[in-house]
């Protein structure tokens, strides 16, 4: 066929459609969609029956405390809580026996090099460097990780994230943005990377940028061991798991508002534009089946976490102590840059050793503490991995830290540049460079400026 | 895993409604067996999968929950465009045994683009909790074509599914899909305009289909055959082995 | 638009007018383009049964029943839905 008379065909027979000259294309639509509806109507008349109703209309039940006026926002924050406390409490046993397990493997590791007259920096650098790092990754990383995404794929299973996107609609609304972000937001729980991917969901670009550049905001899976140890610190001695929940869930909260604040300026600036419809179809809910979720997440996470410990972790583990033990004039390469990281890290209210850990943690957010720690035990000192006096005694009495640090820490953590794996997801979702380095300093210069303005009140209001 | 290098004797495209457990099914044939690929120009996510029944390797392609082919959305472009040009051996719409009314108005535009059609109707155990009770045997006659209840979260149905399926593509079982009759003056310009485009298209698609989105001016129809026309149209991945 | 009061009879009243609760039938819909053929895919077409169910405790948006799903419609769209209402 030649290309010629083909495409002479398609116009003759357009023409044809001109000519016949039904009514407007959108009332035809209308009549077509009305006689097929109707046709749905006549067989499912004839095919289906209802033999009365069940006893407990479960849907119903559940919605009206879920989404009511009075229960709907506290049972989502009590909802959040539940989760964060099962996490906490439930990574507890698990990270301690991990610990002294992965101790004692350490001990073992250190005599067979002795045994081996081993040079000392071979012990330094696959103990003391590469091993600690995976140790504390395992460890302390692991087990909250393999805990909450379970649980949130419960609360996915069971039609809950709907609801969500039904409760806080309004919200989103008022910042601008696309009714769906509510659900992608709440991806971005599990992992910021796959929540980057879940703004596919989001027709127009521009809105799903909105979404991509923001879903940084809520703590990654990765994020939260941090958070939670920093809680605990911040609360020790005072209450145990609850107190540093709340902390959490508090952050948390912040880290909600801070979407929607950021959301909504980025549609009155740099995203400009008119608001696209969608459909919420809120589906009945279903029995989640728990066990066979815990069984094929936890085996997941646990895989996908310590994958990316012996990629990411290992290595860091090696960069921090060659870093720590290779000397330039009178110390060591480690204590220079945080000497010059220093006076930037007190403004924010942090110090040199916490910038640099935020830095080298780029690739993968749950190295940043462990990073931190061995930065700060790198000339040797060996301490007791996972106990929070342990830390407390690192981090308090050996490097100054105040109430004032652990806070700052949590806000930069929260709120700084998204992880190396979804600033790449990012670049390939979006295709623009532009937006990829933007998705970098929008949340790396709102976290300063929070960082900044914390600290210095603090300072002033003479409460540090 | 073997399956992915050997050749693929029939392509089945896995369609129906958002929340209607159409990923359940879709997991439960493929298994691991599967990749996703993304639908070349658009941002939409295309999985596919495969399986074996009886020797025979069955491609099962999972196309975005639509709520309609009327092409309001790029996810239902996609999915309209790969029924229609990506010529499936045979389609599966998943419908949802709770909400069978709103549901089958997929089922009834699927069967304008093709005649080779399987319903599943899914969540049948959700519908026997809320007491709905479905003549499925009635329901296909009425709609003549293969339909199998299923809830396939525990596995129940899907021999059945897949031996149906098979039956559809290979030609065993012969399907004739009830046909919507609209207003006269449609059915009347609808005839007019059959035959020409059968001279244009040939046997190739359904004239009726294309005749009633050339009469609604859908503009994404009308590009998407003068592509085909112009053989311009992008490499299908279903089409691939 | 608030005729929640009016002495009761058969009046036509927007969607997002329709108390929770209560069930009515769909006159026609007012709304334009993409949002109306995406309101009819659904199955909001005129003669079409729909129940208000709940309102979302933001305020908005409203959850309808339409044969058989649960959809939530936010008011800008459910004003542009006119129904039917038998007023009790």
């Amino acid at each position: 066929m030649i290309q010629g008379s083909v495409c002479t065909g398609l116009n003759d027979l357009l023409k044809e459609v001109e000519q016949l000259n039904l009514k407007g294309s959108l009332d035809l639509n209308d009549t077509i969609i009305s006689s097929i509806y109707k046709k749905t109507e006549i067989i499912t008349a004839e095919v289906v029956t209802s033999y009365g109703k069940p006893k407990i209309d479960w849907d119903k039940k559940l919605d009206d405390i879920l989404t009511s006026k009075i229960f709907g926002f506290p049972s989502m924050i009590l909802l959040l809580t539940a989760v964060f406390w099962i996490t906490l409490a439930g990574a507890n046993y698990p990270s301690e026996l991990l610990a002294t397990a992965l101790f004692e493997g350490q001990e073992r590791l250190t005599d067979l090099f002795k045994w081996f007259h081993a040079p000392v920096w071979v012990n330094g650098l696959f103990v003391e460097g590469i091993y600690r790092c995976l140790a504390w990754v395992v460890s302390v990383m692991l087990p909250p990780m393999a805990i909450f995404f379970p649980c949130f794929t419960v609360l996915e299973d069971m039609g809950y994230l709907p609801r969500v996107a039904f409760n806080l609609d309004n919200l989103f609304k008022k910042a601008g943005t696309h009714g769906k972000q509510s659900l992608t937001m709440s991806m971005g729980f599990g992992c910021n990377a796959a929540g980057v991917i879940s703004c596919r969901i989001i027709e127009s670009p521009r809105e799903r940028l909105i979404a991509m550049l923001t879903n940084n905001f809520v703590p990654c899976n990765g994020r939260f061991p941090t958070l939670i140890v920093l809680s605990s610190l911040l609360v020790a001695g005072i209450a145990t798991f609850f107190g540093a929940t709340l902390i959490v869930v508090g952050i948390v909260l912040f880290g909600i508002a801070m979407t929607l604040t950021v959301s909504w300026v980025l549609s009155k600036t740099l995203l400009k534009g008119i608001p696209s419809s969608f459909t919420l179809e809120l589906p009945p809910y279903r029995k989640p089946q728990v066990g066979r979720i815990f069984t094929r997440s936890i085996f997941d996470r646990t895989l996908f976490v310590l994958r990316r410990a012996i990629f990411v972790a290992a290595p860091a583990g090696a960069i921090i102590w060659l870093l720590a033990n290779i000397h330039i004039g009178n110390a060591s390469i480690l204590a220079h840059c945080a000497n010059w990281l220093n006076p930037l890290g007190q403004m924010l209210g942090m110090d040199g050793h916490i910038l640099m850990a935020f830095l080298l943690g780029l690739p993968a957010n749950e190295i940043v503490l462990p990073i931190l720690i061995m930065s700060y035990t790198a000339t040797g000192s060996i301490i007791e991995l996972n106990s929070i006096e342990a830390l407390y005694q690192l981090f308090v009495m050996e490097h100054g830290w105040t109430w004032l640090t652990s806070v700052c820490i949590m806000l930069f953590s929260l709120l700084h540049y998204p992880c190396g794996t979804t600033i790449w997801t990012i670049f390939k979702e979006s295709g623009s460079s532009k937006w990829t380095v933007l998705s970098v300093l929008i949340p790396l210069v709102i976290s300063s400026f929070v960082c900044f303005l914390v600290a210095q009140s603090a300072r002033l209001l003479g409460l540090v | 895993m073997a399956l992915t290098n050997q050749p693929v004797d029939y392509v089945i495209a896995l369609a129906g409604n958002p929340n209607t457990g159409k990923s359940t099914v879709f997991n439960a044939l493929t298994g691991l067996n599967q990749h996703t690929g993304n639908w070349p120009g658009k941002t939409v996510h295309l999985a596919g999968g495969k399986y074996t029944y009886k020797g025979l390797i069955f491609k099962l392609i999972d196309l975005p929950g639509t709520y309609s082919l009327m092409a309001n959305s790029a996810d239902e472009q996609v999915a309209r465009d790969y029924l229609c040009f990506g010529k499936p051996d045979t389609t599966v719409v998943v419908v949802d045994a709770t909400c069978l009314e709103r549901n089958l108005n997929l089922v009834l535009q699927v069967f304008e683009i093709t005649s080779k059609v399987v319903v599943c109707v899914n969540l049948v155990d959700e519908a026997k909790r809320k007491k709905i009770h479905i003549d499925f045997r009635s329901l296909a006659g009425k709609l003549g074509v293969p339909v199998v209840p299923t809830a396939a979260r525990r596995g129940y149905g899907l021999d059945t599914l897949v031996e149906t399926i098979s039956g559809v593509a290979s030609g065993r079982i012969i399907t004739s899909p009830c046909m919507v009759k609209y207003e006269e003056e449609i059915e009347e310009a609808v005839r007019k305009l059959e035959p020409d485009i059968k001279k244009l298209v040939g046997d190739v698609f359904n004239t009726r289909w294309l005749a009633i989105r050339l009469l609604e001016k859908d503009k994404t129809a009308i590009e998407a055959l003068e592509q085909w026309l112009n053989k311009k149209f992008a490499f299908l991945p279903g089409l691939e082995a | 638009m608030n005729n929640k009061n009016d002495c009761p009879a058969d009046r036509v009243i927007t969607l997002y007018d329709l108390p929770v609760g209560n069930t009515a039938i769909v006159d026609s819909i007012q709304a334009e383009g993409m949002t109306r053929r995406r309101m009819m895919d659904l199955g909001l077409v005129p003669g079409t049964r729909v129940e208000t169910l709940r309102i979302s405790p933001a305020g908005d948006p409203k959850a309808y029943r339409i044969r058989g799903a649960v959809i939530a419609f936010r008011k800008e769209e459910a004003l542009k839905v006119l129904i039917d209402f038998k007023g009790e």
